[in-house]
């Protein structure tokens, strides 16, 4: 029998800044179409690991499979155009920029026209309908030629959805979508998170509990940079283990 | 708002445009004839200001050693109408070349360093190349600068007179034309990819762009219109000398472009024209009252208008407009 190619895939993922060890050994997968949550306390290592999938930073050891297929030397972008993309805990957004703009630089690199000079930006009608559609999709569509500095915070947090979503991933690394949104308005972005079609995979971190038990369909809790357990919301929520270490004692949730 | 409408006005021409160029083209020629040749040199550092503005302003990479670029484009341009080729037309392509190359070349250390270093390097590069250009002295006359360029008529038309209106006839064509494709470039996609590389690197390779590919591309691009203004010089000037590759020129067009404002192609044109005009009329007082102004004009705009000259302008067209 073959085993079912994963979307996703670490195995034994090490990293140490210096004597600090913030990826211990870690082995996750994540199988198409999940909706995998990466819980942990703060400093767990959380968005550590999603910038070692990413490429963002090399680990110590181990490796990390796309797709089933090898990508741990790869650069950053070349991961993203293979289809594995992430979106920021801070915002990481284009300040003079409008979302208008942002989303289609991204949706013009996806195209393999962003080196393209000869022909106006206003000449790309498809991408900039694209790009204007999706922004509506997310509630952005009247703030759209805007610059990004002047947008509400939880507008901002949108926008990093929107870019991600721009270039079509296979599998979308979510670093606190919700960090910072007001409890009214984080299950409305969850709400079009839970929305993106079936087929992409994603893993996202999360401290709301709520959210998580809602839209997760498996959980893996990280303390200290290693896998203190995986399960599914059920499973999660009736481990002893992980009631001591992360629910009891955590300051949130 | 349509944003298919909102991106044509963004690109769209201004009304101040249609004025602007022939006013620039006319006023030199009529009004004030003795100030040709100081017009020429104008519209030339206008151009070099542009190539600045493309990589400082719009991809955000510093560089104060950009008149490397502008040196080799006049020693190439010098070099091969002192051994007898002086038609201009192939000389600013050939110039244009051999520029871009170099700025190539050297893209790719550009890309690899950021901030103090990035100022470093190309700061280095000018020493560097200044003091090649010295060493080789008896190929490009050293200190005393390289003679025995002759420009041919311009066309097989128009001769380079003492006047200078050819001259500037010449520079400016050159400059508008090569305006006009910075300015597609600026508002092309690969623009905008740039102005996002600039605003944030980290998140244009989240979105999967290949930054350093990007800004080689400009840099590269940018080295050669710098090696066009430089080749005007020689051509038009009929001399080069080892300053148009030190880093007087290279941080005086950094404080013509900041005065005038980055990343809007008009504020490299309009810092030229302040800050040649300036010196020109300034330039029977002692040389450090020059410098004095200078600084204090430079702080002032920094200080109050951090867009430079043409960005406070355009804030007080817009605050007029909303009264
Ligand atoms: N580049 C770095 N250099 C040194 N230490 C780092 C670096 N990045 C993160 N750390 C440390 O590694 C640990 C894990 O950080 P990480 O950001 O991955 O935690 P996290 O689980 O995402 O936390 P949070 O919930 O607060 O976002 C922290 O102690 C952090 O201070
Ligand atoms: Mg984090």
């Amino acid at each position: 029998m073959i085993a079912p190619v994963n979307a996703l895939e670490t195995g034994h993922l090490n990293k140490a800044f210096g004597k600090l060890v913030v990826a211990d050994d870690i082995s996750l997968t994540l199988p198409q179409g999940a909706r995998h949550a990466l819980i942990g306390p703060n400093g767990a290592g959380k968005t550590t690991l999603i910038n070692l999938m990413t490429g963002v930073l090399p680990p110590d050891s181990g490796h990390v499979r796309l797709d089933g297929k090898e990508i741990t030397g790869l650069e950053s972008d070349v991961r993203v155009k293979r289809g594995l993309v992430r979106t920021f805990q801070i915002n990481t957004l284009f300040p003079k920029l409008t979302p208008l703009e942002s989303v289609l630089m991204a949706v013009l690199e996806r195209e393999g026209i962003s080196g393209q000079w000869i022909a106006p930006l206003a000449a790309r009608r498809d991408a900039i309908d694209e790009a204007f559609g999706l922004l509506t999709q997310l509630g952005l569509g009247d703030d759209a030629t805007r610059p990004t500095h002047d947008l509400a915070y939880g507008q901002q947090r949108l926008l990093e959805i929107a870019l991600a979503l721009a270039t079509k991933p296979k599998v979308l690394l979510l670093d606190e979508p919700a960090a910072g949104v007001p409890k009214s308005e984080s299950a409305a972005l969850f709400e079009a998170i839970a929305a993106l079609p079936a087929d992409i995979s994603v893993l996202f971190i999360e401290h709301d509990m709520n959210l998580v038990f809602t839209f997760a369909s498996r959980i893996t809790v990280l303390v200290q940079g290693r896998i203190l357990t995986e399960g599914s919301p059920d499973e999660i929520a009736h481990d002893p283990q992980v009631r001591e270490v992360y629910l009891g004692g955590a300051d949130h949730g | 708002m349509d944003p298919h409408l909102w991106l044509k006005r963004k690109g769209r021409i201004s009304p101040y445009e249609v004025v602007f160029w022939p006013i620039v083209l006319v006023l030199p020629f009529w009004l004030f004839p003795t100030y040709l040749s100081l017009s020429s040199q104008i519209a030339i550092t206008a151009l070099f200001c542009i190539s600045l503005d493309l990589i400082l302003g719009y991809a955000g990479i510093i560089s104060l050693g950009h008149a490397a670029f502008f040196g080799i484009g006049a020693y190439a341009a010098g070099l091969l109408s002192a051994h007898g080729w002086g038609e201009p037309l192939s000389g600013l392509a050939f110039a244009a070349v051999v520029a871009a190359f170099a700025g190539w070349i050297v893209s790719f250390m550009i890309v690899r360093v950021q901030h103090l270093a990035l100022l470093m390097i190309t700061l280095g590069l000018g020493f560097l190349l200044v003091e090649l250009a010295n060493s080789l002295g008896s190929f490009t006359g050293g200190a005393d600068g390289l003679q025995g360029i002759d420009t041919w008529k311009l066309l097989g038309v128009w001769k380079f007179s003492f006047w200078g209106k050819t001259a500037y006839a010449y520079s400016l064509a050159v400059l508008f034309i090569l305006f006009l494709v910075c300015r597609r470039i600026v508002r092309s996609p690969f623009g905008l990819t740039l102005e996002a590389i600039r605003e944030n690197p980290d998140r244009t390779t989240a979105l999967g762009a290949p930054n350093r590919a990007h800004l080689q591309k400009i840099f590269t691009l940018s080295a050669g219109i710098a090696g066009i203004a430089g080749a005007l010089l020689a051509q038009t000037t009929e001399t080069v000398s080892l300053e148009s590759l030190g880093f007087q020129r290279s941080a005086e067009i950094a404080i013509m472009l900041i005065l005038g404002g980055t990343g809007r192609l008009y504020g490299a044109i309009l810092g030229a024209i302040i800050f040649m005009v300036a010196r020109d009329q300034l330039a029977g007082m002692n040389p450090q009252y020059w410098y004095f102004w200078i600084g204090l004009l430079l702080m002032i705009v920094v200080l109050f208008m951090p867009r430079g000259i043409l960005g406070g302008l355009e804030r007080l067209a817009a605050l007029g407009r909303r009264r």
